[in-house]
């Protein structure tokens, strides 16, 4: 069943890709479509039926070179599994979104074929994005994360006609190699170290790392702390961490179905999908889980301040994504790998709708996206209205403090999000937990100015334009219904297995045995809400089992299960004891952050625009992102191509030719008469100059070796 | 068959006599003659040498199907391949059929012009199957010959300038070499390549000229032979005549150039070097690395502003024989059997780099990068197939690029974490370059007048770019069809340099 869902996304991009001059455009999109479904189903199946126990899938011998032996094999754990629903769940619902998205693209002219591309260069990434995933080992997961990247590169320029685009496309890929040069070397590392790139073989090695030293470059280090940070290295690449993340924001030059998919719901929340996978290798590796806490907690800062004041409202939500990945790095570094993957679960489902709805208002707006010319635009397309008030609603985390009924109670962001502040608090990493919860202030913010600028105020800017916005077709709205449903439920409902007790999270990610009657109820909690009554006494069965309130022991050594943690982490248990402040400030952050947007935008409008003017320096460094690209530019592309001339003109043609040059000069003229004399002559003269050659070397040899 | 090498290696050479005594005139119909008969000898030749591979036994280390002969002046007719030598054949008789296919609309001088390209295929076999010194060294400098003539005459307006500087860049390379092998023989008493690999060369340190000399004549002979094989890699520095000599040499011969030719240097290192002078190649290793280093970030950075397509291809090139000679110098199982994968790997991707600039030259007859832009609209077939092979040559996983470099990288990281840190920067510079140059050949809208009406790739040059599609792929996906038949040879050769230079580290010669 894995083989399938992996292989029909592959077989969709080929046929829609390579076929569709025989079927037809039509039915080149249809196939893609539904064998996206297909996949998306059987993740389904396999997700709610899976007991945790990993299971390995051979396909193909790989590379095999000495020691080192690499296969195509699928490896099925919890981490998988979440990432299959994720990828595949998304990935079909924005091919079906794609139908009325891509149906008239003013880019491209009447007779030229695009929609057959388009969709082949979706699915083409979902193949390549579920080979990441599934990998069981690091060299395989590298191709997915190199195809990904191609993926990526093709889709943000998509519209090949557009210089931007096609700049877009390569700032992303070559970006993204910079973080691929971290993981590369971490890959050569470990297998230095461990003698294999295997998952099993690594995770099985890593506690004896710890105690390894590796020289690297001028020093000596601790073997599992470097190894982890390059790795980490490759996920700030494709998870648009801070430094490496001035790729995404122009990554939005991409068709927005695109943009949902990948750069916010898949794509990029690789890199957390890596750094969860090695969770064994960062248990032992204390500086390198720091490091991560800091870039995350960094990067959730960082990317919130930007977002505050863009207008393309595109770019809002990228930031806003590069942001919520900035959290997601800040649970796996303080050691909740489940918390992370829960943010990660239940941000697909919101941004991927806060993207299409995006998508939906800028399809509807004549691919008008600067929010200074929207305005009011909730009587026009009143579902496209409430799809992103619902994603709005979600990623500010708008629920019930205190409300407990066997899970908090609450919209998706609210329950996931909220898991990784209070985690921060417990892991007493006060910058971490500060840092997002003035993100989360300023998310709500943002989101909220979003939803003002858009849909509430007076129609602003072209007034034909106003005029002729409409609703989108079913086709769109169909998709962000699924996914609204999920902005709403997902959180609760994975709440027990991604952030409950320490047993039920070790029990759903296989690193603790669950007993027959455990797995048929993990499948209830994944089937349906539960009832408040049966929460209840859920809960109170899992105290009966677990020795210390829930702190059921977990293995000492890894390799059982998805993740592991070491003995001495309990960030997980200690979450849910944290003082009542800590859980009530995110809720108030957001209240604030609404109240603020509600003050700027709907009562006092005239505010944003004096704020800005009084505050030119500060507002000039958000609106520029903090002028990264600029020092990018000039720190390294600009010498880079300076240096790269001046080898060219000064190295190459200059010394080295000119040394040269200057010693042959003598010989240069008889050798070009020569070659003269050769090019009037025919086939005889070139004939009898090679034989002429052979014999003078012939005889050259004779004289002085072959005598002997 | 017990003479299944020499057979492969001398069909392209008959099917060279028979043109140049049979073929008359040169009409139409004649030129048609000319390039049939190519095709069919170059053709045979590859269904030939599937018997080589097929016959070929990847667990045996030492040669195979040898024949020995006397020769004339006492000297050994020797052939025979083992694991590191047979897929350079294969190499070499899979894109010569590719090669004449491309010269398809060639008119000028055809018939000489196809027996520069058949002569130039049985010496380039010779020298991956010659077993014996001199046997070798004819080969390996007679190469030379047809490579010079096919740039000279057939090339651009610059060909003279172009030809001369290969000529002369890898004469005085080998002029050096044919001293060592002078040596060779006068020290070992035979030109037999396998008992000169089984032969000890004095590797004591003495002083030259006031100048230690560590490693002894072991050295003296490695950097004569490094000075040969280095040229022809070519490494940095010595690598300025390959880009004029692409710039100007017509499209086959690029593609010859880059595909087979080069590779001599890196067989070259593993034929010689590392069996023969361990003491020297430990000695000089270091430096090599450093050089390897040094030339795939050069040459990347030089790539990034190039202006011409050729040009920037070649520099791509050195960039990629960089990693060749670093997994050769690493001298473990991952660098050498990953620097051999990528001289295979580089010859389809680097061969269909060169075929696709000449698909446009063929069209607009310029290579100036500037003249381009929006060709995707026009050309899609042309830009998916070029897209393909950018990627490829970026080392994207999946393809055949990525198994080479990665091996390469891996292997070399064991040995030494700069030199592995500097030339891992060459995946995000390869990107840069190789990516840029689509965008601004391929990507935009077809604005430029002199562009409307280019066509689109025709079936013959579709036909051409399929079979480097599908190994490029194929290799990439399994590449155990490479290393399997490679792994066994290497092994051998890592095994017995480990333990000529076990002494060295603990005698502390260095």
């Amino acid at each position: 069943m894995e083989t399938i869902i992996l292989f029909a996304p592959l077989a969709g991009a080929l046929v829609a890709g390579f076929g569709w001059k025989f079927i037809g455009e039509t039915a080149a999109q249809w196939v893609t479509t539904v064998l996206l479904f297909l996949a998306a189903i059987l993740s389904w199946i396999v997700f709610l039926t899976f007991d945790g126990v990993t299971e390995s899938i051979q396909i193909m011998r790989w590379i095999e070179s000495g020691t080192l032996s690499t296969d195509w094999a699928i490896r099925m754990d919890r981490l998988t599994a979440t990432m299959l629903i994720v990828i595949t769940t998304v990935s079909a619902l924005v091919h079906l979104y794609s139908f009325g998205y891509m149906a008239h693209d003013e880019n491209f002219g009447t007779g030229e074929h695009y929609k057959a591309r388009f969709f082949a260069y979706l699915s083409f990434f979902t193949f390549a994005m579920l080979m990441l995933v599934t990998a069981d080992n690091l060299v395989q997961m590298f191709f997915g994360w190199e195809g990904v990247g191609v993926a990526s590169y093709l889709l943000i320029g998509f519209y090949y006609k557009k210089p931007s685009a096609n700049a877009a496309a390569i700032k992303a890929f070559v970006v993204n190699r910079v973080g691929d040069f971290g993981f590369a070397l971490g890959i050569f590392a470990l297998y230095m170290m461990t003698d294999s790139i295997k998952f099993d073989d690594i995770f099985a090695a890593i506690p004896t790392l710890a105690q390894k030293e590796l020289t690297f470059l001028w020093a000596d280090w601790n073997a599992a702390n470097l190894i982890a940070v390059l790795l980490f290295i490759g996920a700030m690449g494709k998870s648009a961490q801070l430094f490496l993340h001035t790729w995404l924001p122009d990554a939005m030059e991409g068709p927005t179905p695109v943009s949902a998919l990948i750069h916010a719901a898949t794509m990029v929340t690789a890199g957390v999908f890596l750094v969860c996978r090695m969770s064994p290798l960062l248990e032992y590796a204390p500086e390198a889980k720091n490091f991560i806490v800091f870039v995350g907690a960094s990067t959730a800062f960082f990317a919130a301040t930007v977002g505050l004041v863009q207008n393309d409202i595109k770019r809002v939500i990228a930031y806003s994504t590069c942001s919520q990945l900035g959290y997601m790095f800040v649970a796996a570094g303080i050691g909740v790998y489940s918390v992370a993957m829960f943010h990660l679960l239940t941000h697909a489902f919101f941004k991927a709708m806060l993207f299409l709805g995006a998508g939906s208002v800028i399809h509807g707006m004549h691919h008008e996206q600067d929010m200074r010319n929207y305005g009011g635009l909730r009587h026009k397309m009143p579902k496209t209205f409430w799809a992103m008030m619902i994603g709005t609603l979600a990623i500010t985390g708008v629920g019930i403090p205190f409300l407990y009924i066997g899970f908090p109670v609450g919209f998706a962001g609210f329950v996931s999000k909220d898991a990784i502040i209070e985690s921060a608090y417990a892991a007493q990493s006060s910058y971490a937990f500060w840092m997002l919860v003035i993100a989360a202030f300023m998310t709500s913010f943002y989101s909220w100015r979003l939803m003002f600028m858009t849909f509430y105020g007076k129609p602003r800017g072209d007034k034909h334009t106003h005029d002729h916005a409409h609703e989108s077709p079913n086709v769109m709205l169909i998709p962000l219904l699924v996914l609204a449903f999920g902005a709403v439920f997902s959180g609760m409902v994975f709440y027990k297995p991604y952030f409950g007790s320490d047993a039920s999270v070790g029990k759903f990610f296989g690193v603790l045995e669950a007993s027959k009657e455990d797995k048929a109820e993990d499948h209830a909690n994944a089937f349906m809400l539960i009832s408040p009554a049966n929460a209840a006494t859920e809960e109170t069965d899992d105290h009966a089992q677990e020795d210390d309130h829930g702190k059921a022991d977990w293995p000492t050594e890894p390799g059982k299960g998805a993740i592991f943690k070491a003995a001495d982490n309990h960030v997980l248990h200690e979450a849910h004891g944290v003082p009542a402040w800590v859980k009530l400030s995110p809720f108030i952050a957001m209240i604030s952050g609404l109240a603020l947007a509600y003050l700027m935008y709907i009562r006092r409008p005239d505010l944003p625009g004096k704020l800005a003017k009084q505050q030119a320096p500060l507002y000039n460094f958000l609106l520029n992102k903090w002028y990264f690209d600029e020092l990018y530019n000039a720190i390294i592309i600009k010498p880079a191509l300076w240096v790269g001339r001046f080898l060219w003109k000064q190295g190459d043609t200059k010394t080295i030719d000119g040394g040269i040059n200057g010693v042959a000069m003598g010989v240069v003229p008889f050798f070009t008469k020569w070659v003269n004399r050769a090019q009037s002559g025919y086939i005889f003269t070139y004939a009898f100059f090679m034989v002429l050659g052979i014999t003078a070397m012939l005889t050259w040899v004779t004289m002085t070796g072959g005598a002997n | 068959m017990g003479n299944l090498l020499s057979l492969t290696t001398f069909i392209p050479l008959l099917g060279a006599i028979i043109l140049a005594l049979f073929l008359r005139g040169d009409d139409a119909a004649a030129q048609g003659n000319a390039k049939w008969v190519a095709m069919a000898t170059t053709v045979a030749t590859f269904l030939v040498s599937l018997f080589i591979l097929f016959g070929f036994d990847p667990s045996n280390t030492g040669f195979q199907m040898v024949e020995e002969r006397q020769w004339l002046l006492g000297m050994n007719y020797k052939m025979g391949v083992d694991g590191i030598s047979i897929l350079f054949v294969m190499l070499t008789t899979f894109l010569m059929p590719l090669v004449i296919a491309s010269c398809w609309n060639v008119s000028a001088r055809v018939k000489e012009y196809m027996i520069a390209f058949l002569l130039l295929e049985t010496l380039m076999l010779g020298v991956f199957m010659a077993l014996d010194l001199v046997l070798f060294y004819l080969f390996f400098e007679a190469g030379l010959i047809p490579m010079f003539l096919i740039i000279g005459i057939w090339g651009g307006k610059n060909r003279i300038y172009a030809s001369f500087k290969f000529f002369l860049y890898t004469f005085l390379g080998s002029v050096l070499m044919l001293v060592a092998m002078v040596a060779m023989f006068s020290e070992a008493g035979t030109s037999d390549i396998p008992a000169l690999m089984a032969y000890q060369f004095g590797s004591d340190d003495f002083s030259l000229l006031g100048i230690q000399i560590v490693g002894g004549m072991q050295t003296l002979m490695w950097l004569a032979f490094f000075a040969s094989f280095a040229v022809k890699m070519p490494m940095w520095p010595v690598h300025t005549w390959l880009p004029d000599a692409h710039v100007q040499a017509p499209t086959a011969g690029s593609v010859v150039l880059a595909a087979i030719l080069l590779k001599m240097g890196g067989y070259g290192f593993l034929r010689f070097s590392l069996p023969m002078f361990p003491v020297g190649s430990e000695v000089m290793g270091t430096f090599v690395l450093w050089l390897s280093a040094i030339a795939i970030i050069y040459t990347s950075l030089v790539a990034l502003v190039q202006e011409d397509m050729k040009k920037l291809i070649a520099y791509s090139s050195v960039a990629h024989m960089g990693y060749v000679t670093m997994g050769i110098f690493a001298v473990n199982q991952q660098g050498i059997d990953g620097a051999i994968f990528q001289m295979i790997s580089h010859g389809f991707i680097s061969g269909a780099l060169f075929l696709l600039v000449g698909v446009i030259y063929d069209r607009m007859h310029t290579r100036e990068i500037d003249a381009y832009g929006g060709l995707v609209n026009r050309m899609p077939a042309f830009a998916l197939i070029f897209l393909f092979f950018t990627m490829a040559n970026v080392g994207l996983p999946g393809t055949s690029g990525f198994i080479g470099e990665f091996l390469v990288l891996m292997g070399i990281f064991q040995v030494n974490t700069w030199v592995a840190m500097f030339a891992t920067t060459g995946v995000i510079l390869s990107a840069a370059y190789a990516l840029w140059l689509y965008r601004r050949v391929v990507m935009g809208d077809l604005i430029k007048e002199s562009l409307r009406t280019i066509t689109d790739m025709t079936k013959r040059e579709r036909f051409i770019f399929a079979p480097l599609v599908f190994m490029t792929l194929l290799l990439g996906v399994y590449p155990a069809l490479v290393l399997d038949i490679i792994g066994p040879s290497v092994a051998a050769l890592v095994e017995n340099y480990d333990m000529a230079t076990a002494g060295m580290h603990s005698a502390g010669t260095h």
